[in-house]
């Protein structure tokens, strides 16, 4: 049954980071009223560091005063919580969910810091091999999704499913980056089932109530990136 | 020992891998029957290869002629493809609860083991941070998972015996007993459980080999 009151599920997050989208399009396809609670860019807040002491990261699901972290684990907690409330997020055979929990992974592995990457590179080399990183890591999920999809929309076939929300809570920083670079993570040519993939998963009503606009994000990204460009190198 | 006909379950897997452990606990406590194929990781084989195109890495389990990778996702495959004897909890926020500390409890173990001075420090003062969070995770409890070694003992096993290796390199204790009681009753019980007891090389071979992989990083510092 989903949540009595407002009271009952919190998430901590921000507007732009794409890890807290994934738990807002998961808590809005599930339909679970809560209360968005936005961090400071810059600051963390006593609740987040009390919720998240190992990693004092967002996203932070707080339920019944129990917090869970990690964007993947709360997307998993949500659809098993919600179960009666639309449709499932994990597939129901044992292997697509291993499926879906392999690319996931990759994709926070794999595909994620190279996206970044290209914005935090302190080089033109190391932004081109960011650049080739993400570009080669679409390709094998553009393979993946052609045998995972079956031939209908989504990777959870007829409906959005984990693996969608995982992939998909990073379009709009995708598109914010084709925009900035001047070229095509997304290519009609070399991923055209990920290209209407896209396009399927962000004209859905609640994603498109979560992923934000492209001119916000790379407004953000201009200022993120100057910022980098002064501080001290990270590692 | 369990198998349906028909039911065909390999591993690959690498004799020191603490990833591939976990498979095998899991697989034990299931009591699924198995054919266990060694990889020699500096020449992989084609059917590896094959089935792990994307890491290359062990473990990988084939089922039936699927293949599975990742440790963790294994163990959820296994959970769910093999009815009998849970190894996950059943309360979803429990199962929040232990997928987060199947990754976070070695948070900053592997940074210790091989750095030296104020990096090494930095990595201690975070294992200890989790090391107390984690050891507040056992109150109450034998193991992880209650009465029984679960999800969780499974993916933190490695602990067992890899921190009193990294301890005895290092010549550092972190788990003591008046320190972490529960920690070092745990590993302990895991240890001797007897899911566990014969699955592991001679402690003295895995203490060896981790010897032998620091020697080769602490040289290319120096």
């Amino acid at each position: 049954m989903a949540g009595s009151g407002n009271s009952e599920v919190k998430l901590l997050g921000a507007w732009a980071s794409p890890y807290v989208a994934r738990a807002r399009i998961a808590l809005n396809l599930k339909e679970v009223q809560y209360e968005f609670l936005e961090e400071q860019f810059g600051t963390k807040s006593e609740l987040l560091l009390k919720s998240n002491p190992i990693y004092k990261k967002i996203p932070v699901l707080i339920h019944d005063d129990k917090p869970i972290c990690e964007s993947l684990i709360i997307v998993q907690y949500i659809d098993e919580v919600w179960v009666s409330s639309g449709p499932a997020l994990m597939p129901a055979d044992a292997y697509d969910r291993a499926l879906h929990r392999f690319w996931a992974v990759y994709i926070d592995d794999k595909f994620v810091p190279a996206l970044f990457g290209m914005m935090r590179a302190p080089t033109e080399e190391a932004k081109a091999e960011s650049k080739e990183q993400a570009l080669a890591s679409l390709q094998l999920l553009e393979e993946a999704f052609g045998k995972i999809s079956k031939g209908k929309p989504f990777f959870g076939g007829d409906t959005i499913g984990y693996l969608d929300v995982a992939l998909g809570a990073f379009v709009g920083w995708m598109k914010a980056f084709e925009e900035m670079n001047g070229f095509k993570l997304l290519d009609d040519a070399k991923t055209p089932l990920l290209c209407a993939w896209a396009e399927n998963f962000c004209n859905n009503e609640v994603v498109g109530a979560v992923i934000p606009e492209t001119a916000k994000l790379v407004e953000l990204a201009k200022v993120m990136q100057a910022r980098f460009k002064n501080a001290p190198p990270a590692n | 020992m369990e198998e349906a006909k028909g039911e065909e379950v390999t591993l690959f897997g690498f004799w020191s891998s603490p990833f591939v452990h976990r498979v095998i606990w899991a697989l034990n406590i299931k009591k699924i029957k198995y054919k266990y194929v060694e990889e020699d990781l500096s020449n992989k084989s084609a059917l590896l290869l094959e089935h792990n195109p994307v890491y290359k890495k062990v473990p990988v389990l084939v089922y039936n002629g699927i293949a599975i990778a990742e440790s963790l996702i294994i163990l959820e495959f296994i959970e769910e493809t093999w009815k009998e004897n849970s190894i996950m909890p059943q309360d979803p926020y429990e199962k929040a609860v232990a997928r987060f500390w199947a990754t976070a409890a070695g948070d900053g173990l592997w940074q210790f083991f091989i750095t030296e001075g104020k990096e090494r420090e930095e990595a201690l003062t975070s294992v200890i941070n989790n090391f107390e969070l984690l050891e507040k995770e056992l109150i109450g409890k034998n193991f992880f998972g209650g009465d029984r070694i679960g999800y969780l003992d499974i993916s933190v096993g490695w602990i067992s015996y890899g921190v009193p290796i990294f301890e005895e390199i290092t010549e550092f204790k972190i788990i003591t007993e008046q320190k972490f009681p529960l920690l070092h009753a745990w590993m302990e019980a895991f240890s001797n459980s007897e899911f566990v007891k014969d699955t592991l090389p001679l402690r003295e071979k895995l203490s060896e080999r981790y010897r032998k992989v620091w020697e080769a990083i602490m040289q290319k510092k120096n």
